[in-house]
């Protein structure tokens, strides 16, 4: 018989669709594994309220389990407790500047206007010397960035919190 | 009585979010710059995302079967409970904007008061979203500021904007025996607490923005009791059309 623990181990081999370095487990979307009448339930919480990965990454979730045998898992979609970008992993992070995002960076009060944006390092150059171009990106999780000391433009995976 | 008037409270919330999206879709290339295009429809999936929760929820409420497609696509404009500012066209980029920082200061004080609420899914869909929301209204505010204090041209259309929009702020704060209800049960927060955090923002951001409030308090409503603009109809075939034309598909 399988356990949570194999089970997550599985979702290891799941990518998120929009940032494929990343696995599901180092993004930290999936949460609670558990059995409930012969199910495996897996919990998902998305990054966004209308992520449009989050579909990709059940049928992908799914379609693993099955190629583990077990055939019958459902996803259970949760919005509470509220996804964070806390819950990316060490490891998910230093995935993502290798990949040419700048992980999330602790920000500042988000609601004070004209703030300096938070200072990310170039995922390329590693300089501090950056800018913020737009506060919304590629994706509704990234604002876009650009390096003043190598000029590489890149995304920015913003704080939520 | 007290789920019927669940149920119309959170048609309400989507269908604002639902309205509002649609709008900003429109702007999807035809932005003013790319940044903007990209910011505008970032923040309409944002409200579609929060759309299909709260639809989600109205449809468990109901207990009906229908399921969110059904609530968004499928009904007739008097069904829709949103208020008369979403639905407003988008004018120019000063318009959408106010448009969008009048709306984002109401909903982000009515977010986290709901975070509070007894009713667990709906502080959940509210936790969720208020995060978003910080950075709705930060993007909105920063522009009505950056407008109103910028070119003579931009402050001229950032108070046309203002001044054609003013009539269809007080409706946000409407309520009716269902808000009544929930707020007996302590279940959600009284429109006049919401309005005094929204006349803050709103006072000191067009404070900042060399803009002014309107004298005049001619005021519009209907929208919360299906009775919309002319614009509503427009909005609808719109939207709706991928439903009527194939019915039940889906992507």
């Amino acid at each position: 018989m399988v356990t949570a623990a194999e089970i997550r181990q599985y979702l290891q081999e799941v990518s998120d669709p929009e940032i494929p370095v990343l696995t599901i487990i180092d993004l930290g979307v999936v949460q609670q594994i558990y059995l409930q009448d012969q199910t495996w339930i897996v919990e998902l919480t998305p990054t966004y309220s209308g992520c449009p990965a989050m579909q990709q990454i059940e049928v992908d979730l799914l379609a693993k389990l099955k190629e583990k045998g077990i055939p019958n898992a459902q996803v259970k979609h949760i919005l509470s407790p509220a996804w964070t970008t806390d819950w990316i992993s060490e490891e998910g992070r230093q995935k993502l500047r290798l990949y040419g995002i700048a992980p999330p960076v602790n920000e500042p009060d988000k609601t004070a206007l004209f703030s300096e944006p938070p200072r990310v390092a170039c995922p390329k150059c590693n300089s501090q010397n950056t800018r913020m171009v737009s506060l919304f990106g590629s994706t509704a999780c990234k604002a876009h960035y650009q390096c003043n000391a190598c000029q590489e433009p890149f995304d920015y995976f913003k704080c939520l919190k | 009585m007290q789920e019927t008037a669940l149920f119309e409270y959170v048609l309400r919330l989507s269908d604002d979010s639902l309205i509002l999206a649609q709008r900003l879709g429109e702007w999807c290339g035809h932005g003013p710059i790319l940044e903007e295009d990209i910011a505008l429809t970032n923040i309409s999936l944002d409200l579609i995302g929060q759309a299909i929760s709260l639809y989600d929820f109205a449809a468990e409420l109901e207990g009906k079967g229908r399921n969110h497609d059904q609530l968004a696509y499928l009904r007739y404009e008097n069904e829709y409970k949103n208020v008369l500012l979403v639905e407003q066209p988008n004018g120019d980029f000063a318009m959408t904007l106010l448009r969008q920082f009048f709306f984002d200061a109401f909903r982000l004080p009515l977010y986290e008061a709901l975070m509070q609420s007894p009713v667990a899914q709906l502080a959940a869909i509210a936790a969720k979203s208020v995060k978003e929301t910080r950075y709705h209204l930060k993007h909105s505010s920063e522009w009505v500021i950056r407008m109103g204090d910028g070119t003579e041209e931009s402050h001229e259309r950032a108070q046309a904007a203002i001044d054609h929009l003013w009539r269809y702020t007080s409706e946000l704060f409407y309520e009716d025996t269902h808000d009544h209800t929930l707020q007996a049960a302590g279940q959600v927060p009284t429109m006049a607490a919401i309005q005094t955090k929204w006349n803050a923002t709103v006072t000191s951001i067009l404070q900042e923005a060399t803009l002014e409030i309107p004298k005049n308090n001619w005021k519009f409503d209907g929208g919360r009791e299906g009775r919309h603009s002319e614009h509503m109809g427009y909005l609808l075939s719109d939207l709706q059309y991928m439903q009527r034309a194939y019915p039940n598909m889906e992507w």
